[in-house]
């Protein structure tokens, strides 16, 4: 399975999140620029965190027009799994691969420690290795990752099954209904705020992200025929 | 032609900035500032002077960029 890791001007969580996909399952990944026009030979797409273009104007807004997102379109329509974490899920919803928008926190602070988040929806691509409900504690970094959506919408997500992920107890940034992570209607793309690529060994501080990483080969095995891992 | 953009927040969402400012401003003796909300002012220098094209692409600019219209709204004035 091939996974990409775009890089953008300003990604900092690239990374981490090739360093993760190596570790958890040792799978080919290539960093991928933003310049890029061919996304074919690549399964799965890792949006990563960071101030992709210094988060001018708005976090995610001129990202989204980045030769690479016209191949990343391509890729979600296609069916292929991407994933958006932090300044990812916000430049996904700025493309608008993702419903709603993410502003600043309520609390104008720049949250950065450990959250419990509650998987409300384990059938995505990224999430088919938790259990519904379960409890996992995952690392937040964000400044603007108070997630809005109207009430219309909301109600869509809710009868569509698109919140995957919503914080357990506290609220960190003032999230509408709690909301940490969502996809779209196919389920094959997931933006989160949360950091699963730093919570990849106990040294540090949680693995609980491992199982993003391990649900996503699980899928593509699943979709290619191949023998499932656990 | 120079247009003037304005975006601001929409009314159903949250403004912490503005909220911020307005209890600034009261602790500095504005007692009588009611709501704040802060928005973003952009002023676009565009050549030719066609006008209905020049206010056909600033709605196309603000759709698809200035503006996230999830959750802003916009408006431009055309001078010139």
């Amino acid at each position: 399975m091939n996974f990409a890791v775009l890089v953008f001007p300003g990604s900092n969580c690239d990374i981490d999140c090739y360093k993760a996909v190596e570790d958890t399952i040792g799978q080919p990944v290539d960093y991928v620029f933003h310049t890029a026009t061919d996304l074919s030979k690549y399964d799965a797409i890792l949006v990563p965190g960071g101030f992709s273009y210094g988060d001018y104007l708005r976090c995610g807004a001129i990202a989204q027009f980045a030769p690479v997102m016209t191949e990343v379109r391509k890729a979600a329509e296609a069916g292929k799994f991407v994933l958006g974490i932090c300044n990812g899920f916000q430049i996904l919803t700025e493309a608008g691969l993702l419903p709603g928008a993410l502003i600043r926190n309520n609390s104008l602070k720049f949250r950065c420690h450990q959250v419990d988040l509650v998987v409300e929806n384990h059938s995505t691509a990224f999430t088919n290795g938790y259990a519904k409900g379960e409890v996992i504690d995952i690392p937040i970094a964000h400044g603007e990752g108070s997630y809005f959506v109207d009430d219309a919408t909301l109600q869509q997500l809710k009868a569509n099954n698109q919140i995957v992920f919503r914080y357990a107890g506290d609220n960190p940034n003032g999230s509408v209904d709690g909301i940490a992570g969502v996809c779209n209607e196919a389920g094959n793309v997931v933006g989160m705020m949360p950091h699963p690529e730093r919570a990849v060994a106990d040294i540090l501080g949680s693995d609980d992200g491992v199982r993003m990483f391990t649900s996503v080969l699980n899928a593509w095995r699943e979709r290619n025929g191949a023998a499932s891992v656990r | 032609m120079k247009a003037k953009v304005y975006v601001t927040i929409k009314e159903n969402v949250l403004d912490p900035q503005g909220n911020a400012v307005q209890g600034a401003l009261h602790t500095m003796g504005f007692g009588e500032v009611g709501k704040v909300r802060i928005g973003k002012y952009l002023e676009v220098e565009l050549q030719g002077n066609d006008r209905a094209k020049a206010e056909a692409q600033l709605k196309e600019m603000c759709e698809k960029l200035l503006a996230n219209t999830v959750v802003e709204d916009y408006r431009f004035e055309l001078e010139g």
